[in-house]
């Protein structure tokens, strides 16, 4: 096993791999931005007392949740056309898939993160005349999102990964155009290695990013 | 007509228990009166369906001569909203402070005058600083309140309830998670606003609070209101068994002569 590494192919296409981490880099920004945002929605529902806006979030979570990303993207691809007639272009199938499972996994984040603040701030604040949204959005939330910020990262960056599913429907992403010039120039290791390589040049500084911010937000305590 | 509070009938129950059984109580303007009774006989019960955030099972409650919620065949009808609206008017202080931890001192006291009744930042900030300095914290204003004494913390929970003018204000065991030697502290910014004329529903087992500072004791046994009276009547000489059993359970309290 005496392999000879060589990234000449790899440095001439560059901007392949350029064009590749663009559209990661949309594809991610829709999703996160979907999913942790539609998923605080739906935490926030999964907590209410009203049956009519708990059991439909529940129902959402436990499909998305149960359900592989992979599939929810090939489903949207291929049998969503089909049964509703809406095309459904590679980008929009990517992005509805692992928005849907974010969601679903980022309101499970958010309602432990709610359910972890003490009965007593729901009280104060409702003593004080606040309305449950008030309540809600000034008293619980600041707080039960500061705690739950570790686990948010997370998701963030297993959505940042997942993002390259996205290739299985043909979308334009880093390790498609990896693919591509591995093909063209029979260098498979050195291809899939730079991709593993901007995904971690990617994410590492981002991830000691949060940490700062983490310990800043737990100063202010 | 002067009652600022008037309870009529007041019945509340959870699923098969029934924790108050035919509750009347009046309440004058200007009056402090201090709710005693064994554990778990529905104190705390009585004090959250006075600011229903427990809704009475039946019953009237009156402020300022006005009925709260509209009577429907028989029964009482209460909308969240004017409910709401008669938070702002009874102040509530618990036993464990119940503080928004992201917030300063002086954010806890402005939040419900901002949020609620729609006061101006810089009119919140002058009342805030106003009941911080009732309550004698002026220079812990920018603190946060985990950095406050437990005694500390439950003055500023009393200038936050404060701050919205209330016409009523009620305090749940406020000194019962307190160390002991920060009690006096938080009884003695009580005892200024009975001074002030503030109109105060208190549980507490401090029989001593009763006893200088109440202008009434009700002792609260079985969903009913047993006795009630001055407090030197009350406490020195009870009219009935359970009263002075109660108060045989609290030896450690020396009346004075
Ligand atoms: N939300 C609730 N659901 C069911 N039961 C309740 C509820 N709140 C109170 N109770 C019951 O009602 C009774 C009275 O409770 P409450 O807290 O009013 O008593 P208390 O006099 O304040 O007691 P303590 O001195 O311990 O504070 C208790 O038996 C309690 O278990
Ligand atoms: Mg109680």
């Amino acid at each position: 096993m005496n392999h000879a590494w060589d990234f000449a192919a790899i440095l001439a296409n560059w901007q392949v791999l350029w064009v590749g981490l663009q559209g990661t880099l949309t594809v991610f920004a829709a999703t996160v931005t979907l999913g942790l945002g539609g998923g605080l929605l739906v935490g926030v529902c999964r907590y209410a007392k009203m049956p009519l806006l708990r059991l439909p979030s529940m129902a959402f979570v436990e499909v998305f949740r149960n359900t592989p990303v992979l599939v929810q993207i090939i489903w949207f691809y291929y049998a969503f056309p089909i049964l509703t007639g809406v095309e459904v272009n590679p980008f929009l199938a990517a992005t509805l898939g692992i928005s849907l499972n974010t969601m679903a996994f980022s309101a499970e984040i958010y309602r432990a993160g709610i359910q972890s603040i003490e009965p007593g701030q729901w009280e104060a604040g409702k003593a004080l005349g606040m309305a449950y949204q008030q309540t809600l959005r000034r008293i619980i939330l600041p707080v039960a999102l500061k705690r739950v910020l570790p686990a948010l990262t997370n998701r963030g960056i297993e959505v940042f990964k997942m993002s390259t599913l996205a290739s299985v429907v043909a979308y334009i992403e880093t390790l498609n155009q990896a693919k591509l010039i591995a093909d063209l120039n029979f260098n498979p290791i050195e291809s899939y290695t730079t991709v593993a390589l901007i995904f971690f040049v990617v994410l590492y500084p981002v991830v000691q990013g949060t940490y700062i911010l983490e310990r800043m937000l737990r100063k202010s305590e | 007509m002067n009652d600022m509070l008037r309870i009529d009938n007041l019945h509340k129950r959870f699923g098969d228990l029934t924790v108050l059984a035919g509750i009347d109580m009046r309440v004058a303007a200007g009056e402090t009166v201090v709710l005693l009774g064994s554990s778990g006989c529905g104190k705390s019960t009585l004090l959250r369906c006075i600011n229903f955030m427990e809704t009475p099972s039946a019953g009237r409650i009156y402020l300022h001569g006005r009925l709260v919620g509209e009577q429907r065949n028989g029964g009482m009808r209460y909308r969240e909203r004017e409910l709401c609206k008669l938070r702002t008017r009874i102040g509530m202080v618990f036993q464990h402070f119940n503080l928004f931890p992201h917030m300063t001192v002086l954010q806890n006291i402005m939040e419900g005058q901002v949020t609620v009744l729609k006061r101006g930042a810089s009119e919140a900030a002058n009342k805030a600083r106003e009941q911080l300095a009732r309550v004698g914290l002026s220079d812990k204003a920018s603190e946060y309140p985990a950095r406050l004494s437990g005694g500390q913390k439950q003055r500023v929970a009393i200038a936050r309830a404060l701050a919205m003018d209330p016409d009523i204000m009620l305090f749940d065991e406020v000194t019962s998670a307190l160390d002991p030697e920060l009690v006096g502290e938080v009884l003695k910014t009580m005892r200024q606003l009975t001074e002030e004329g503030m109109t105060m529903v208190v549980v507490t087992h401090e029989l001593g609070f009763a006893y200088h500072v109440a202008n009434r004791v009700l002792f609260l046994d079985q969903g009913v209101i047993l006795e009630q009276g001055e407090p030197q009547q009350v406490l020195k000489q009870p009219a009935t068994q359970r009263m002075r059993e109660f108060l045989d359970g609290h030896s450690l309290f020396k009346l004075p002569d």
